[in-house]
């Protein structure tokens, strides 16, 4: 394969075109990413595209990835020429209908747009709101995600009508590798993925190492529960993700990398294929890259499900067909990695930060954030939370502002009580200190941390006792087995969370000792955990009960010696009772019964025998009149 | 399945680089053809990678995507992230259970449902969440997952 030549500008009417500044024809936009989807985006695709009116006026239709406004979904947008891009949310086919057939008709509107999106040369819409005014967007800065929900991700030109591939082809003829690991060290960029080190300095480390192979690595094995900020990032705008890992490639001369991605993201490794093959194609990546002698190709590996595989040396490990269990450090990956070369392993938005970066240079980066964290934070907010969604907010942002401003804060009249961040190696921070700036110290400090950026909010109806097992039960699962704190830690961390949560009546032998030591035991246990284990994993294990310990440890007195459990959640410490005067004796309650607890005559009221009852709650769920009552 | 089952001959052949970093895609390619990795398949990979079927065994059961019994006809997976458990994830998967009458990782004799717990699907906005032979069902609960399911099992008679 010889060097391709780089497709030349683009022609600058065509760009507007493209950015959708100027439309010749009314454009249908639809956010089908794997939330839409999830919302019915595609019963609504369907319907718009079998639509009279827009067959009659030769309307466009456009696939966009999602804008982040996930409560909202499924999003659809009209742009008319000439007017403004208005949004519509909610959408289902037959909205959709009564939309489309009053924009591209003479009809009604039917209710009023979200908000449209202003441009230069377009004619705004009377009493619709601007996207910057919408309470979701407003306290947003978007770098990382600034295409997402308005370009098409399959198309290479319409990433290049808004600057795409600038940045490689300028660092590539500008810049050398030094200086790009230089450039990157002073703006302050750390990495994304968790652990927040800097990620200019790593490159260096890379760079300085001589061999005659290197491999740059992208982390998309997005395994934290909670979080789906890179699937969103690649399925809405993957040639960004491309043009990042080749400035990264570049800087510390690798001529291969790798993606390794989720397999549970479907969508997005088909987007990110459709992005590689384009950029191959257009000769942004392959061999001598225009005309420099910088050969890249990049290379898409699917993960198997393993959340420790998001562990540098296990992911390493992982792609060379092996068990994906952390190795000691030293050597760092940086100075011997995969097939024992020299490696840099970046976190999806790392990488998708530096066309942005270098576009406006170290000095505009780091004046974003705060002292010690540069830039700004994706995060996928989520739980209880009126508008749950994908964020990006400037660093130093407080949480309150994410929680409240751009979230809506907690639906339904309930009060909030913790928000979670970082997955299963953060913590919750409690209402409190919800006024915490978003940066890795401060989030450090109060026993969470940045972690990927999955913001869970729990409101009152969440136990955090329950949270905390929740998280165990899953780092025991996930604990690759290797190290025996970790792998017995926390399996004794998490037998002390049942042992503090199961039902009186199935106590035996010690458990009510280890239930009354519960507190002690998990505090020395969580100590050893993180002294003693060997990767990121099993240091963080025992964060997500620390840190309710910390906050919530009135909590977890209730359940140890009050025995109860405050919100209502742990079942087995609830009693249960049938409301003789709703019941009618459907028997639905005692077929389902495990224990043979529950008595009565068909038609007749049915009783529990609280003797018998193990707590399970099934009797709950199998009633339909609401006849059982739960104290 | 659409179209006649690609054999584990066949993935191999598409394949003749002989590597070790090949192991997992081409697990996955054989469970992506199949449904399962079958034992067969595992000694026919290990002949042509020069591995025992112990280290196969031993790599494949280290990852949560592989299955070494097939699927039913419809494959539930329910979402046990975060968001999905603090909106009640729990009792939904319960109740699916129960409806089920299986176990996390089984498939029912009858061969129409295979149940799996995931770890997080990552559309976290639409919990909680279930997933029906990849097609997501965002904010359900008990009941209604129930429901979907009971499609499942008419549209099955039906046919």
């Amino acid at each position: 394969m010889t060097s391709r030549t780089i497709p030349t500008a683009l022609d600058p009417a065509r760009a507007r075109e493209l950015r959708r500044e100027a439309v010749d024809v009314p454009v249908i936009l639809i956010g089908t990413g794997t939330c839409g989807l999830g919302a019915g985006a595609g019963a609504v695709l369907e319907a718009v595209r079998t639509l009279p009116a827009v067959q009659r006026r030769g309307a466009r239709i456009v696939e966009v990835g999602c804008i982040g406004l996930c409560a909202l979904e499924p999003m659809l947008d009209v742009q008319l020429p000439g007017r403004a891009r208005l949004c519509f949310g909610r959408v289902d086919p037959g909205k959709a209908r009564t939309v489309l057939d009053a924009m591209l008709g003479e009809g009604a509107w039917p209710e009023l747009p979200l908000f449209q999106f202003p441009a230069d040369g377009l004619q705004a819409w009377d009493g619709v709101p601007a996207i910057g005014d919408h309470p979701f967007f407003a306290p947003q800065t978007r770098l990382v995600l600034r295409n997402c929900g308005l370009i098409d991700p399959r198309s290479l030109d319409e990433y290049r009508a808004r600057g795409g591939y600038e940045q490689w082809l300028r660092v590539l003829a500008q810049m050398t590798p030094a200086e790009l690991c230089a450039e990157v060290e002073r703006s302050g960029l750390r990495g994304r993925g968790g652990g927040g080190f800097p990620a200019g300095r790593k490159w260096r480390f890379a760079q300085e190492t001589a061999a005659e192979r290197k491999f740059l690595v992208c982390n998309a094995d997005e395994g934290d529960p909670g979080a789906f900020m890179d699937r969103a990032v690649i399925e809405g705008d993957p040639h960004r993700l491309v043009e990042g890992m080749a400035i990264a490639a570049y800087a510390i001369g690798a001529s291969r990398a790798y993606v390794y991605i989720r397999a549970e993201y479907p969508l997005a490794i088909a987007n990110l294929s459709v992005a590689l093959d384009q950029a191959r194609q257009a000769g942004y990546l392959g061999r001598d890259i225009a005309g420099s002698g910088v050969d890249l190709d990049v290379v898409v590996k699917k993960g198997a499900g393993a959340f420790v595989c998001g562990e540098e040396t296990a992911l390493i490990l992982s792609i060379e067909g092996r068990r994906g269990m952390p190795r000691p450090r030293p050597p760092f990956p940086a100075v011997s990695g995969l097939f024992g070369c020299p490696t840099v392993i970046n976190n999806v938005e790392t990488l998708a930060n530096l066309p942005e970066l270098v576009r406006i240079g170290a000095d505009g980066f780091a004046a974003l954030g705060t002292a010690g964290s540069k830039g700004t934070k994706v995060f996928a907010l989520s739980g209880k939370v009126a508008r749950t969604g994908l964020v990006e907010v400037e660093m130093g942002t407080s949480l309150a502002d994410v929680v409240h401003a751009v979230g809506g804060g907690v639906p339904g009249g309930k009060r909030f009580k913790a928000v979670q961040i970082g997955g299963p190696s953060g913590g919750c921070i409690p209402a409190a200190h919800l006024d915490t700036p978003v940066d890795y110290e401060s989030l450090k400090e109060l026993g969470a941390m940045m972690g990927s950026g999955g913001l869970v909010v729990m409101d009152e109806d969440n136990c955090m006792v329950d949270v905390a097992k929740f998280f165990m039960d899953f780092i025991q699962r996930e604990s690759c087995g290797k190290c025996i704190p970790c792998r017995e830690g926390t399996r004794h961390m998490l037998e002390i969370l049942q042992a503090i949560t199961r039902h009186p009546r199935s106590e035996h032998g010690h458990m009510a000792l280890e239930r009354f030591q519960g507190v002690v035991n998990l505090e020395d246990l969580a100590g050893v955990i993180k002294d003693a284990s060997l990767c990121g994993l099993g240091m963080t294990a025992p964060n997500p009960v620390l840190s309710t310990l910390r906050w919530f440890r009135d909590e977890y007195e209730a359940h140890i010696f009050g025995r109860r459990c405050p919100a209502g959640v742990c079942t087995e410490l609830l009693s249960y009772r049938i409301d003789a005067a709703l019941c009618n004796g459907c028997s639905r309650c005692l077929r389902e019964c495990p224990v043979d607890a529950i008595v009565g005559e068909p038609r007749r009221p049915h009783t529990i025998i609280q003797e018998r009852c193990v707590a399970c709650g099934n009797c709950v769920t199998a009633c339909h009149r609401d006849a059982v009552l739960v104290s | 399945m659409n179209g006649p089952v690609r054999s584990v001959a066949e993935i191999l052949a598409a394949h003749p680089d002989r590597g070790r970093e090949h192991l997992i895609p081409l697990l996955q390619e054989v469970q992506e053809a199949q449904g399962f990795v079958s034992r067969e398949a595992v000694a026919e990979l290990g002949a042509h990678l020069g591995l025992p079927s112990s280290r196969i065994y031993g790599v494949a059961t280290f990852y949560n995507q592989f299955r070494f019994q097939p699927l039913g006809r419809y494959h539930v997976q329910v979402c046990r992230g975060t968001a999905c458990h603090v909106k009640g994830s729990q009792g939904v998967f319960q109740a699916i259970k129960r409806y089920l009458q299986l176990e996390a990782g089984q498939t029912a004799r009858d061969g129409l449902f295979s149940l799996e717990v995931v770890a997080c699907l990552g559309a976290c906005g639409l919990a909680p969440l279930i997933c029906v032979n990849g097609e997501f069902h965002g904010g359900v609960d008990a009941d209604s997952a129930v429901k979907i399911l009971r499609r499942c099992r008419r549209e099955a008679e039906s046919a």
